[in-house]
């Protein structure tokens, strides 16, 4: 009872709720007895603890009634998930990205040692160091659908017959007005082929000459909804460009026509081939075939190839091989007998954007088909 | 990086319990918290208790007399947190992604003086748990609710307050021995 009193009464002290006389008082009985003073002393800190504790606790209950009421007007989040999404998945992908990222660089490795493996053992093919520039199947199937599309637009079927597999894609070009063209011979790659001009217009074509040698074929334009142009823009030079001289093409590495520029590299192609050079421009698969005109609008070369590990290294033939073609041509069937090649071009002096915009009219994308 | 004017209004308002301002640093910094833990391996629980560990060491420095703020409050709560989390997930041996959202500042020193007060609040709150029933819950009533003699007499059924301050002084005797048998006074 009488440590209750007392306690009572260094609580009473400590809140300050002592009158003046009782206090000094007991700040006498402080002094002159050591252990009241401890037991103040130690009551001072139990109650700081005590009050501090309970300051804690009120705050965390307040952190808590706060937090259950900004989750509740979705100021803050109150799931894992971010919004909308499909939480779980993404909580896995989160916990597990590290694994899988491993799991996929081991995975990665492995791959890249088989396969540098199956290149040391396998007898190496020098062409392998060339990419042929003419787009496989998958790619044009996927674009073909685009095509088709157009087409209906235009009112017309799509020329491939029906069950046909399509091939391989390219670019050819007019020789002739007629409708003679002329692409790469790796184009063409199935039995059949038709052409379609930068609008969309698709017409049948017959395969006339395929030269593998040469890596080049004519094709014609057998369609009647095709009519023919008066006078090539172009021209066909026989004589060679000269190391530096700027060169564009214009080609379908897509199902639109794309304009490349660049210059010329190498008066010889691929390990000092004469019948082609080295162009320096990008090119991709679907540029095979592309004519290379030089600033004068001349026809100086066909996209063939391009070396595989380095950039921008692009060989053409050189545009004389078309004259080589066309005499194969009318030495074979006489009927071509009156061809021309157009050996001047209109293009001369105007500037690129004017070309092009006459020259595209010429320009087709090719597809074979089986 | 000097602390923004009005984040040291706020932080004042924080240290005077009131609840708005505690309120609006939560609602600008959960989120922030939340997507750092989610993204370490953590789950959406593990976020809130760290980031209210974080309230807790943000609002006993803000109440400490020598308190100043040399960061913004953002980039403080987000290094409180992130030590923290990438302590606990020492402990349970995991590791972090190591994704850094945000510039974190150095805040071991306030980290390791807010773990000595929780360790110390710790022994009251195992002495408190140990003393048994009414006492607890009366001495709760009186020093953390801080009811009145009079309506704690009230809400536990003694005859006046005179009783119940008996009770309480001897449940509060007990209490100390519980206390001071583990707290170190010496310290």
């Amino acid at each position: 009872m009488e440590d209750i009193l007392l306690l009572n009464t260094i609580e009473r002290y400590l809140e300050g709720k002592m009158l003046e006389d009782e206090k000094s008082f007991f700040e006498q009985l402080r002094l002159n007895n050591p252990a009241i003073d401890q037991m103040v002393v130690e009551h001072k800190l139990f109650l700081q603890q005590m009050d501090e504790f309970a300051d804690v606790r009120n705050f965390k209950d307040s952190l808590h009634t706060i937090h259950s009421k900004l989750s509740e007007t979705g100021e803050i989040r109150s799931t894992e998930e971010p919004a909308g999404f499909g939480g779980k998945v993404v909580q896995l992908w989160n916990r597990y990205k590290r694994t899988a990222a491993i799991a996929a660089s081991i995975a990665g490795i492995t791959a890249l040692f088989i396969s540098a493996l199956a290149i040391y053992f396998s007898p190496s093919a020098d062409k392998s160091q060339l990419e042929r520039l003419s787009r496989d199947i998958a790619e044009i199937k996927k674009t073909q659908i685009v095509t088709n599309n157009t087409l209906i637009k235009e009112a017309a079927e799509p020329k491939i017959p029906k069950g046909a597999i399509v091939k391989t894609g390219g670019t050819a070009f007019l020789v002739d007005g007629k409708g003679l063209l002329v692409t790469n011979a790796h184009v063409l790659n199935g039995s059949g082929a038709t052409v379609t001009d930068k609008d969309g217009h698709e017409y049948n074509s017959k395969i006339l000459l395929v030269d593998r040698n040469i890596d080049l074929a004519v094709l014609q334009i057998d369609d009647r909804d095709f009519t023919a142009v008066k006078t090539l823009p172009y021209g066909i030079r026989r004589t060679q460009p000269e190391l530096g001289e700027e060169l564009f093409t214009l080609g379908y590495p897509r199902d639109e026509i794309v304009y490349n520029m660049g210059y010329l590299g190498a008066k010889t192609g691929y390990k000092g081939d004469t019948s082609s050079c080295q162009l320096s421009l990008t090119a991709n698969p679907g540029n095979s075939g592309a004519p290379v005109f030089n600033k004068n609008g001349d026809i100086v070369g066909i996209i063939t190839t391009k070396q595989a590990q380095a950039e921008d290294v692009v060989f053409a033939l050189k545009a004389n091989n078309i004259f080589k073609m066309i005499d194969s041509l009318k030495a074979a069937d006489t009927s071509f007998k009156s061809v021309k090649l157009p050996l001047k071009s209109s293009l001369k002096n105007m500037d690129r954007v004017s070309q092009v915009k006459k020259a595209q009219d010429c320009v087709f994308l090719v597809k074979t088909y089986n | 990086m000097k602390g923004d004017p009005n984040e040291q209004v706020l932080l004042k308002a924080l240290a005077n319990n009131d609840s708005k301002a505690a309120e609006t640093i939560y609602k600008e910094n959960f989120n922030m918290v939340l997507a750092f833990i989610l993204n370490n391996n953590g789950s959406y629980d593990e976020a809130r208790d760290i980031f209210q560990e974080a309230m807790i060491t943000l609002y006993q420095k803000a109440k400490s007399e020598s308190f100043v703020l040399t960061s913004q409050i953002k980039t403080y709560v987000y290094s409180v947190c992130r030590r923290l989390w990438l302590k606990r997930l020492h402990q349970i041996g995991k590791t972090a992604n190591g994704v850094e959202n945000f510039e974190s500042i150095p805040v071991e020193e306030d980290i390791e003086i807010h773990e000595r007060r929780n360790a110390e609040l710790g022994i009251m709150d195992r002495a408190l748990n140990s003393l048994g029933e009414p006492c607890k819950s009366l001495l709760e009533a009186f020093y953390i609710e801080k009811k009145s003699m009079d309506q704690i007499a009230l809400s536990f059924g003694y005859t006046n307050a005179d009783n119940a301050k008996n009770q309480k002084y001897k449940c509060l005797m007990r209490l100390k021995k519980l206390f001071f048998s583990q707290y170190n006074i010496g310290e």
